[in-house]
């Protein structure tokens, strides 16, 4: 971002940005830089509050008015502390496992029981993230569990890279179980997360497909495995 | 919150690893009152058009985003797993400010908002976007922007 910010600059064209990370700010020296303290994903800070929004895209402007730089400042305000998220519970029970008849089963059957809430929820927000993959919801489950096993299964969509659409079918799926979930009230990103990793079907799928990519010969198969299915701040829960 | 120092030992680790590159100089272009400028947004969140292809594992190129695309019709293709989406799954202004910066323009705060805003797959090693960094200022001066912010995920 910050090396972006010096090619920009250097054609002429005035930059300012928001720094998520400070010390790599405090390295790449880009012309103009607002730190927030705010979590990874989040630049703009908490969603729907557009008047903190509005400062923070404010004071990254202003910076535009300095008259010399590098400029790297700190905004001063963490995120507002949201309410309380001990109340909050995933909208349908699911089953607990194991369940007898596998996983892609289990989970077909928790996005059956998500749909409603799904739905709900897209109604409410009038959008939905779902959708990059090109798949629907059932079809995501189905890609991602046919690597479980040989052969790897046909790739519905033969202009992405079979590695690129796991990855795509994995945001697809998780985005689904997120915004269901997001359906009752008093979920926090970090709940989400732990709900989705510790207690869905649709999370231990990603975790033995994890272990499956890691056995296999193609490299980008196995980066995919390595970085990029299980957060680091989840991969503990791996068994 | 994010300060490196609160994250848990294996992300602050990768985090902190990762190469940046160094600048000798930097460049710094001075321009008009905020209230005259007109204004883009470059995220790196890998956002597009729903009908735009995905970005794929170290994509270095970028996708455009006209100023009047509804929210509904940006979804986000990011090779990342490690940050939170949660926050642009209730609300796109999390990532891309669009709605902020209309209003700013209504306010009379920023002068005006560009036809073309963009967005990068920001998982890449950043020297990768230096031909099509510089590429992009050539359509963003063609745009008269002379205000860019960078968004970062």
């Amino acid at each position: 971002m910050g090396a972006l910010a010096h090619y920009l600059e250097q054609e002429g064209v005035p930059t300012t940005q928001v720094s998520l990370i400070r010390e790599h700010s405090e390295r790449i020296r880009p012309p103009r830089a607002l730190w927030v303290s705010f979590p990874l994903g989040r630049p703009l800070g908490p969603p729907d509050q557009p008047e903190f929004q509005r400062r923070v895209l404010l004071a990254a402007l202003r910076l535009l008015e300095r008259a010399s730089g590098p400029v790297l400042e700190d905004f001063p305000d963490d995120e507002p502390a949201t309410p309380e998220m001990e109340g909050w519970a995933c909208p349908v029970n699911l089953p607990a496992p194991p369940q007898p008849d596998g996983l892609l089963p289990a989970v077909v059957a928790e996005i059956e029981r998500l749909r409603p809430w799904y739905e709900l929820a897209r109604e409410r927000r009038g959008r939905t993230t779902f959708g990059a993959s090109g798949l629907a919801a059932e079809d995501t489950a189905r890609y991602l569990s046919g690597y479980l096993d040989d052969p790897a299964p046909p790739n519905p969509r033969p202009e992405v890279k079979p590695a690129d659409l796991l990855k795509l079918a994995s945001e697809d799926l998780k985005a689904f179980y997120f915004e269901a979930a997001a359906a009752q009230p008093g979920a926090s990103g970090d709940r989400l997360a732990d709900w989705f990793w510790a207690e869905t079907a649709a999370g231990r799928l990603h975790f033995a497909l994890q272990k499956r990519l890691l056995t296999l010969p193609d490299n980008a198969l196995q980066l995919l495995g390595r970085m990029m299915l299980v957060p680091r701040s989840q991969a503990h829960r791996a068994n | 919150m994010v300060r490196a120092i609160d994250l848990d030992e294996q992300s602050r680790k990768h985090i902190l690893g990762v190469p940046c590159p160094e600048f000798a100089e930097t460049a710094f272009v001075v321009g008009p009152p905020l209230a005259r400028r007109r204004v883009a947004l470059i995220s790196t969140a890998g956002l597009h058009r729903r009908n735009d292809r995905p970005f794929a594992v170290g994509a270095n190129d970028y996708r455009a985003i006209p100023g009047d695309t509804p929210a509904a019709d940006l979804v986000m293709s990011h090779v990342s797993t490690n940050y939170d989406r949660t926050g642009f799954q209730q609300d796109l202004n999390v990532v891309l400010p669009l709605d902020r910066l209309r209003e700013l323009v209504a306010d009379g705060a920023v002068g005006a908002v560009a036809a073309y805003h963009y967005s990068f797959m920001g998982a890449t090693d950043p020297t990768r976007l230096e031909a099509t960094g510089r590429h992009l200022a050539g359509l963003l001066k063609a745009d008269q922007v002379d205000a860019v912010v960078l968004l970062p995920v």
